[in-house]
């Protein structure tokens, strides 16, 4: 029986303000698929499925040629709602979630449930009452099928990262009339279980008959879910292939366009230099993510890693110490005592943090690429600030200069340092992210996943500056990482977090079983 | 085992204390104010009866004028200063109504049925303007007060009695173009709505004394809250310690109001328009009653996020339109039942204030520019009102000068809003810096 595909984008281009960012992709998939597409930083991967959801940045700047068949329907899509009349559902790479509704009315966005009243009767539906019950009752339903333990009641604002994504994706199951469902890098902001629980959900979506199209920079969930993969190098369309006649290496080779080694390098344990931070009896008091009491010392000059299973709490420490969440205990910065629950107390000790909550949030869309480097030292510390007596001048050609050699070092894809943050690619404005982070030239860089939603080719340049800023510049790095490899190949030491607590402190060169014995908290027999 | 159990202790009181600690400064014009009104009022020497008269006549007028700023603060336009262009469109009817001679309750229902679709096509025009000034509303509304109070005194100065005829001693100025300073509504619209029986000549309807309204008020609440309770899912309902100090309030009014009755103190000779307080009780049941609707939940979909709200498929210039509109309608009614109270008004000048006043009571009341109650509305306009009434009787306490009292009450609505609009940006530049840390 030849079914017909359920999608077809044939010779999709696009250009923003002159620049072709996508060059007549063609892309084609059948019901109960799973399509992978792969591409470096800034491929156009987005833009291809902002096509497809008819988002407005598209048609805002001048739409985009080539057509789109629906079950062998031409079809134009032109707005988000009709998008999603015509089936389509799409779980952002960034949220668009509402931080003050609950998780049921994220859920239900512009979907609610509504009954009849007798106002409503007179002047028109718009004047339907909402049904809470029916609301939450089908939100629940709609996590169930996620099999994931999220309160449908709880507000957004305060939920871990990992629940927000649950809640977009719930949104979308939810949809009664859904035939394709786009996931632009959802496993970019959850630990590794978290992960595999959505690749399980996935496939039991394409199980159900709708077709899938998955964006991700994790090339293995690629291999591990996918039936076709789409390669995408510059905008334009490398090739399709089936899972079965790839694999990760070949995939990385063909998504940059030359070979890569994956040698890892593994790091020397250094000598250990003086406590920087001692932490005592720490407890965190963050949702999902709670740390129940840990107790460690970093040592000057260190690369110390924290690495865990997700919801274990390794996430909460770097959070705690920086003053985000209700923190208890005792945290010394070089002897000194630092004054909890205040994040500038934090900054003011010397200490610098990258969140692992990163889409989004915390820069600033709609300044310069430059300009938002500088600013975490701006503000911080007064980098880049000349001051005049009673005036102050900033400093431009120091951050120009800066942000030029942050933009090399990091390979962030923009057309210049006055680009705005707003217009680069996911990854890229993740890249500029860590280029702030670094500019402010901490004491303690706090950095948790730092290669998060960047390429493989990329990750590489991320790892390769922050060992370099250590080597050079002797900063001190605590790195809070899901990834285990990621941890091994640039740490001196790392603690693994278990229940809330230091489960053991592990050298990067230690047995794999050792890890995994950690991870699953179990005691490490020494004597072995 | 111990040493977890403590710091969860630890972490509990500490989140105790911080939520105690952001409860007050969340609060804090709304508590500053509270305690200036009480030392106002201690300071003015006044008696219960004198400022209870008072605060209940200016409640009458007011509330329903405040109550037309919540809905753009939902749709995430912030304070709504163009209702100034609605109460103008209530002047403008109000004059003709007066005109072809209506007055008392039908004067003031037709007021409202002209008014209405005069002020929806207002509203439709400033909210197209404010679609084109998103994030610029305040300002926005402010300039428009300005331009159309242009439009309004070209029309009622030069145009009436001249291109639009009006032969009207009591109206139009001697020259004969042109509508007087001031217009009296004494045997028109006056009281209207607050003592419809005067109309027709029987002065006792429909004036309930202010104990049995305070009775029949919280009778009726809880009445509510039971209905609430019951008829609502277990975890949207309100908590016990809520209910507890609800509840002792309303008991403590009950009580209190029946001692009133009781001593047959001064208190009952203050009579309540019952009309009015169940208009004003009416749109507040509306207010609450649109936020729970399709339209209303869009509201505060694009009041927080218009992004987010577009890719959701909502019509996001739309729906602001349509909070504009309403809100407009709403200001216009509400000047309406401001003027039938006052029963005078300067024709050039009454609308003047109504934005800024209006304003000013809900910031005082808690609101913020992002976030505005019913609950807000109410207690703002009683404190707004309760330092209106005791500030010129204090003033001349301290100085010896109520006009020292009545500096401070203008200073104090100006300063409030000058200050909360300068808070609310402040609050922006701190969220840009922690979001650059
Ligand atoms: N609104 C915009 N205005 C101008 N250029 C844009 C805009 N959005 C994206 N671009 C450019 O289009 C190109 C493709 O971006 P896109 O977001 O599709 O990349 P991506 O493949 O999703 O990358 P990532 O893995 O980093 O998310 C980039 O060069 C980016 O700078
Ligand atoms: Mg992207």
């Amino acid at each position: 029986m030849a079914v017909e595909p359920i999608l077809r984008m044939k010779g999709i281009s696009k250009s923003y303000y002159g620049t072709k960012v996508l060059d007549s992709i063609n892309l084609s998939i059948m019901p109960g698929e799973v399509h992978g597409i792969v591409g470096e930083n800034g491929a156009g991967k987005s833009t291809l499925m902002n096509i497809l959801f008819g988002m407005s940045v598209i048609h805002s700047t001048g739409g985009f040629e080539g057509s789109i068949e629906i079950a062998g329907q031409p079809v134009e899509i032109k707005s988000p709602l009709q998008a999603m009349s015509l089936g389509i559902g799409m779980v952002h790479q960034e949220f668009m979630l509402l931080p003050n509704y609950s998780v049921a009315e994220n859920i239900k966005l512009n979907r609610e449930v509504l009954k009849p009243n007798f106002i409503s009767r007179i002047f028109g539906p718009k004047l339907q009452s909402l049904d809470y019950d029916q609301m939450y009752a089908d939100s629940r339903k709609a996590l169930e099928r996620l099999n994931i333990g999220i309160d449908e009641y709880a507000l957004i604002a305060g939920l871990p990262v990992g629940h927000m994504q649950f809640t977009e994706i719930a949104r979308e199951l939810d949809k009664q009339n859904l035939r394709i469902l786009v996931f632009d890098e959802p496993t970019a902001v959850l630990g590794e279980s978290e992960a595999d629980h959505l690749l399980q959900a996935i496939k039991e979506i394409a199980a159900s008959g709708i077709a899938v199209l998955f964006i991700t920079h994790r090339l293995n969930e690629i291999i591990e879910v996918c039936d076709n993969i789409t390669v995408l190098r510059d905008g334009r369309h490398v090739t399709t292939k089936a899972k079965q006649d790839t694999n990760v290496i070949e995939l990385a080779e063909l998504m940059v366009g030359r070979s890569m080694s994956f040698a890892t390098r593994q790091r020397q344990s250094s000598h250990q230099g003086r406590p920087i931070m001692e932490i005592k009896n720490l407890s965190v008091d963050m949702p999902g993510e709670r740390v129940r009491g840990v107790n460690l010392t970093v040592y000057e000059g260190e690369i110390l890693g924290i690495g865990g299973l997700a919801g274990q709490g390794k996430i909460g420490i770097a959070n705690g110490i920086m003053g985000l969440f209700p923190t208890s205990g005792e945290v010394k910065v070089s002897g000194a005592s630092l004054e909890l629950n205040n994040p500038s107390a934090s900054i003011a000790a010397g200490l610098a943090f990258m969140s692992e909550d990163r889409r989004g949030v915390g820069l600033l869309l709609d300044s310069s690429i430059e300009l938002n480097i500088a600013s975490g030292a701006m503000f911080g510390t007064g980098r880049f600030v000349k001051t005049w007596g009673p005036f102050s001048q900033v400093d431009q050609a120091a951050i120009r200069e800066n942000a030029e050699k942050y933009i090399a070092d990091l390979d962030i894809r923009c057309t210049g340092p006055k680009q705005h943050v707003r217009q680069l690619s996911g990854g890229n404005q993740q890249k500029v992210c860590i280029a702030r982070a670094l500019t402010m030239n901490p004491k303690i860089l706090l950095v948790s996943e730092p290669t998060r939603g960047i390429d493989v080719g990329a990750k590489q340049l991320v790892l390769d500056t922050l060992r370099r800023l250590n080597a050079e510049l002797g900063m001190t790095i605590v790195v809070t990482s899901s990834e285990l490899a990621e941890l091994r190949s640039i740490c001196t030491r790392i603690a693994i977090i278990t229940d809330g607590r230091v489960a053991g402190i592990l050298r990067p060169d230690d047995s794999d079983v050792n890890f995994g014995l950690l991870m699953a908290g179990q005691p490490i027999d020494k004597g072995a | 085992m111990a040493a977890s159990s403590r710091t969860v202790s630890g972490s509990l009181l500490h989140g105790r204390l911080a939520a105690a600690r952001s409860f007050a400064i969340r609060n804090m014009v709304t508590i500053m104010f509270l305690v200036i009104s009480a030392l106002g009022y201690k300071l003015s020497g006044m008696t219960p009866f004198l400022f209870l008269m008072d605060i209940v006549a200016r409640i009458s007028r007011n509330a329903f004028l405040v109550l037309a700023l919540i809905i753009p603060v939902m749709a995430g336009m912030g304070l709504n200063f163009s209702i100034v262009l609605g109460a103008m469109a209530a002047q403008a009817v109000v004059i003709f109504v007066t005109h072809w001679g209506f007055g008392g309750l039908p004067g003031v229902l037709l007021s409202m049925v002209l008014v209405t679709p005069l002020a929806a096509v207002l509203g439709l025009l400033t909210g197209n303007l404010f679609n084109r000034a998103k994030g610029q509303e305040m300002i926005a509304g402010l300039i428009l007060g300005f331009f159309a109070q242009g439009i309004y005194e070209l029309i009622f100065l030069q145009l009436v009695g001249g291109i639009i005829p009006m032969d009207n001693p009591a109206i139009v100025m001697s020259s004969g173009v042109g509508v007087r300073t001031t217009i009296d509504l004494t045997n028109g619209l006056k009281y209207g709505l607050d003592w419809p029986g005067q109309y027709w000549g029987n002065d006792l309807l429909l004036r309930p004394t202010l104990p049995w309204v305070i009775i029949g008020m919280a009778a009726a609440l809880a009445v509510g809250i039971i209905i609430y309770q019951l008829r609502t899912d277990r975890r949207r309902r309100m908590s016990t310690a809520q209910l507890v100090i609800t509840g002792a309030a309303l008991a403590w009014a009950c009580w209190w109001s029946v001692q009133q009755i009781q001593s047959r103190s001064q208190i009952n000779w203050i009579r309540v328009p019952l009309l009015t307080w169940l208009v004003i009780a009416a749109a507040c049941a509306g207010v609450h009653f649109f936020s729970k609707t399709k339209l209303g939940q869009d509201m505060r979909t694009v009041g927080q996020d218009r992004h987010v709200a577009a890719v959701a498929g909502i019509d996001v210039d739309r729906v602001r339109i349509i909070a504009i509109i309403l809100s407009m309608v709403m200001a216009a009614w509400g000047h309406i039942i401001f003027l039938q109270n006052i029963g005078t008004f300067s024709t050039y000048g009454s609308h003047e204030q109504v934005g800024l006043y209006s304003a000013a009571a809900l910031l005082i009341g808690g609101a913020t520019v992002a976030r505005a109650t019913i609950g807000h509305g109410i207690l703002g306009t009683v404190l707004f009102h309760t330092l209106f009434i005791v500030a010129p009787a204090a003033g001349r306490q301290l100085f010896g000068d109520a006009q020292i009292g009545e500096y401070f009450r203008v200073f104090v609505a100006y300063g409030i809003i000058g200050v909360t609009l300068a808070m609310h940006a402040w609050k922006q530049v701190l969220q840009r810096r922690s979001a650059a840390q």
